[in-house]
């Protein structure tokens, strides 16, 4: 059952939570919403919950309304940041909460709900911690025990609200590779928030980035990180070095820089251009002139801070640490840099604004190095 | 063994501490104790087996228990309304609590009872519906709640504030309908708060006196507290007044014990600090 | 986004009457239980006129029981003021055997009924007590005189500043009084310096509740006054007195008296909620403590 959301508004007294979006979640994916915060994902994310509701636009899950049923009647279960977990129950009680607030009939038996919950405790690996509270477990195992919970009424989507933002960074590389897993194992519709790109890149099957109560773009992790749609999503996702550019003649430069031949047919007099470190190459003879100014070392791979002969501009250019040595650079060295792809987004002649729609990949020098 | 303390006056307040509980409230404590031990186990009974003075016993406790569940009931409602919803003087009502802790009992007392007479402002509606409270235990009551209403409503308040919103919404999405996550999320997790009110409600109505003997008549058999049966016994013969002192000073202190366990039983769920 | 995101859905109109209906309830409750005491004090009081009620006030009895009303505040409220400070140092400062015992009997007072904290100093200086002979014998009187009442409010209100101290200065901890140390300060410069700056408003606060009740006291000090009108009455006693006696003229008396210790309590209020407001971070969290 597809999950659509169109046209989705949400205003708050002092600005806009979400502003017209629009999403269809297929059955079974695995969905990263990805913000700032106040970006509205949370907003986005409680709309689906039933706990907050858009002032227009609608929700439906094959063809029914969501947004007419209430937080108890839509089958969804929510892992909160801080969890939420009932402080005055045991894990176990907890878990069973959601089968024990049944109605009568739709109550499974005592022996079931005890089944289920044992189940789910080796399922999120917390045997043996059934009896103890909310309070004796670390952050870690808390989480667990909100997800066997949230999965316990066995819902037909499962929101996360930032699942590992309270968690050590060890904890939470190694919760994130069980949650993919488990998610694998159990095909649930699974939508989660977070302001971490590398969590949503590394975790999701698709990623929507958010901005000011809209979505900038809905894509696969590599269609983010790769082809990014808008100039927020190429300076949001990953590190990228930017450049002003202007058109001279039929040409698009940067001070000295030529970034290759005008094709928007003279519509547009300036552009923007973000190349990524790694889409930055050195050479030795042609290319932009530079001066290398720090070396940042960093494990395999070497983070190199340059300043460009002409503009004094500080970029960024990532390479091998391997390459590094075998050039033997040092600092203050004298090199060339080569731009082997650059996204660039073309302004509009009054207002300045960026025309996403009219979006270019560059390559300005076509030989690499 | 060579161990300084970092920050000095340890010697002076300590001592003076001590010396100053010693002589205001140890001291005075031993007297009753002595007095009481002198009287000896059967001699005590005796004391306190009169009709008299177990009729004040039991009005003294029994009110108190009824004064203290009404509190408990009310005070949630109080705190409840205080907490979630907004309405245009809810902070002036909201100071007005502690009105009860802030009066003198003896204003309290006289003001309750021009009230609740039968010629007072609402006595002379209530008596000829056959309601009479002043001069009757219900008056009692009336003065017990009164003395103990802001026990319940400041010991809840702060839990309920603290209280995030969160578990609620977590018990909505689990499919619990508003009463389920109120009798079985919120009302377990105020229970400590609720029962410490209630405890601290209980043991200043059992011992209450100056608001109580204007309303109350203090009808023998009737409508007499034992705090007041001990003041008029101080007159005749101190060994009775003791034996009824230490009745209720024993009561007070099984409370305290109960509160501090209640205290611990709602720590029970709180964070570890590690 | 969490703090403004509450409920957009239309509260069904069943939902918002109850929420309309339990807040009448409650205002209306709060008007009858707890405003109309207040307010019949006031208009009992003045029934006679304002004439009648001056002087009333000013009748020699009632000034003299105004006056004992000051004095004993004015002994008992320093002493526990001094004693609260010395105690919440020695109870967060310092690790010591016995310290949950000495806190338990600093609280004691406040679960003890008024009648027998004037009980206990009955049986230690009253006629047949223990020291009462002896007292005779030397003619110091105690008990039905100014020094019982002194000591047995002393005795009721002894808690409360140090039942605000406590909680804050631990919540504080001594690291600033440490880093004053090591500067260099004195024990009273560290005292006067940093110490009291950071507890001056749960100070004001404690101090404003031991003053209430030490000037509203009226069980324990019924106990051991003796009643003797212009000389052992304080103004809750002076209200008891005038309330029993015959003629109206005492009835409007009693409520008159009594509307100047309702003006205190007010006014006790009104600080008090300034305090709270103003200073809520300054103020210990307190559970809500005796009267």
């Amino acid at each position: 059952m597809t999950l659509l959301l169109s046209h989705l508004s949400r205003h708050f007294t002092d600005a806009a939570a979400l502003d017209d979006v629009s999403l269809a979640i297929a059955p079974g994916e695995f969905l990263a919403l990805l913000g700032s915060s106040g970006s509205g994902k949370t907003t986005l994310l409680r709309i689906l919950a039933g706990l907050d509701y858009p002032q227009s636009g609608s929700v439906t899950r094959g063809g029914h309304d969501l947004l007419s049923m209430n937080a108890r009647e839509r089958k969804v279960g929510l892992v909160f940041q801080h969890y939420a977990l009932f402080r005055h129950l045991t894990v176990t009680e907890n878990i069973a909460f959601g089968l024990r607030v049944r109605p009568r009939h739709a109550r499974p038996s005592r022996t079931e709900i005890t089944d289920r919950v044992e189940k789910l405790l080796k399922r999120v690996q917390l045997e043996g911690y059934g009896g103890r509270y909310p309070a004796q477990l670390s952050g870690g195992q808390r989480q667990r025990v909100a997800l066997a919970r949230a999965l316990a009424v066995e819902p037909d989507l499962l929101l996360l609200d930032e699942p590992f933002g309270a968690l050590d960074a060890q904890v939470r590389i190694a919760l994130r590779r069980w949650l993919r897993n488990l998610h694998e194992e159990l095909g649930l519709t699974t939508v989660f928030v977070t302001h971490d790109q590398e969590e949503a890149l590394e975790l999701a099957d698709r990623v929507a980035v958010m901005n000011r109560g809209r979505i900038e773009q809905v894509g696969s992790p590599e269609a983010i990180y790769q082809q990014p749609a808008t100039p927020f999503v190429c300076e949001f996702i990953g590190k990228v070095n930017k450049f002003e550019l202007q058109r001279e003649q039929d040409r698009m430069i940067c001070g000295a820089l030529d970034f290759g031949a005008d094709l928007w047919a003279k519509r547009y007099d300036r552009a923007v251009a973000y190349i990524r470190p790694e889409h930055l190459a050195l050479a030795t003879d042609t290319g932009w002139k530079a001066r290398l100014r720090h070396i940042y070392l960093a494990g395999s791979v070497a983070h190199l801070e340059l300043a460009l002969d002409t503009s004094e501009q500080l970029i960024e250019v990532d390479v091998a640490s391997e390459d590094l040595l075998r050039l033997g650079l040092q600092q203050g060295a004298e090199l060339y840099v080569q731009a082997r792809t650059a996204t660039v987004f073309p302004l509009a002649n009054d207002t300045g604004e960026a025309k996403s729609e009219d979006r270019r990949v560059l390559r300005p020098h076509q030989q690499p190095y | 063994m060579y161990r300084r303390r970092v920050l000095p006056g340890f010697g002076l307040s300590l001592g003076y501490t001590l010396a100053y509980l010693g002589l205001i409230v140890l001291l005075p404590l031993a007297a009753l104790a002595l007095k009481a031990s002198g009287l000896g186990l059967s001699q005590l009974l005796q004391l306190l087996s009169s009709p008299r003075t177990l009729a004040a016993l039991r009005l003294s406790f029994g009110g108190a228990l009824i004064a203290a569940v009404f509190n408990v009931l009310v005070g949630l409602l109080v705190a409840w309304v205080m907490v979630r919803y907004r309405f245009p003087g809810r902070r002036l009502l909201d100071a007005l609590i502690d009105l009860p802790f802030a009066l003198p009992t003896a204003v309290a007392g006289i003001a309750l009872t021009a009230i609740y007479a039968p010629n007072g402002w609402l006595g002379q509606w209530l008596v000829p519906l056959g309601i009479q409270i002043a001069y009757t235990p219900l008056g009692v009551l009336l003065a017990m709640a009164f003395v103990g209403f802001p026990f319940v409503v400041r010991t809840v308040q702060p839990v309920l504030e603290a209280m995030d919103r969160d578990v609620e919404e977590a018990a909505a999405s689990l499919g619990a309908t508003r009463l389920q996550t109120f009798t079985r999320v919120i009302l377990p997790m105020l229970m400590p708060a609720l029962l410490t009110g209630f405890a601290l409600a209980l043991a200043r109505a059992v011992g209450e006196y100056g608001s109580v003997i204007f309303i109350a008549g203090n009808i023998p058999m009737r409508s007499e507290i034992a705090p007041l049966l001990i003041v008029e016994k101080i007159e005749q013969e101190y060994a009775g007044a003791a034996a009824l002192g230490v009745v209720m000073l024993c009561f007070s202190f099984v409370l305290l014990i109960v509160i501090a366990q209640l205290q611990r039983w709602s720590g029970r769920w709180a964070e570890r600090s590690t | 986004m969490r703090t403004t995101a509450h409920v957009s859905r239309p509260v069904s109109w069943q939902r918002r009457a109850l929420h309309v209906l339990l807040i009448l309830a409650v205002v209306c409750f709060m008007s009858v239980f707890l405003l109309l005491p207040l307010a019949v004090v006031f208009v009992e009081g003045l029934r006679g006129g304002i004439a009648a009620f001056i002087d009333t006030i000013g009748q020699r009895e009632a000034l003299a029981s105004m006056r004992l009303t000051l004095l004993v505040a004015a002994i008992a409220v320093p002493l526990n003021l001094i004693f609260g400070v010395a105690a919440a140092w020695a109870m967060t400062r310092f690790q010591f055997r016995g310290k949950a015992l000495l806190g338990a009997f600093i609280d004691l007072p406040f679960s003890v009924s008024p009648v027998i904290s004037g009980l206990l100093y009955v049986l230690l200086f009253g006629a047949q007590g223990w020291f009462g002979p002896w007292l005779e014998q030397h003619g110091v009187r105690i008990i039905f005189a100014v020094p019982s009442l002194v000591l047995v409010t002393i005795f009721i209100t002894l808690p409360f500043v140090a039942r605000e101290l406590i909680p804050l200065m631990q919540a504080q901890g001594s690291e600033e009084e440490e880093a004053a140390r090591v500067l260099g300060a004195t024990g009273w410069q560290m005292f006067f310096r940093v110490t009291l700056p950071n507890i001056r408003w749960a100070l004001m606060y404690g101090v404003l509740l031991c003053n209430a009740r030490a000037m509203g006291e009226f069980g324990a000090v019924s106990v051991v006054s003796g009643h003797i009108r212009g000389l052992t009455t304080t103004m809750p006693l002076e209200i008891e007195m005038l309330y029993n006696g015959y003629n109206e003229y005492d009835h409007i008396g009693a409520f008159a008296v009594a509307s100047l210790l309702a003006l205190l309590a007010l006014l006790t209020l009104a600080v008090k909620t300034l305090l709270e407001w103003r200073y809520s971070d300054q103020i210990a969290p307190h559970t809500p403590g005796g009267h």
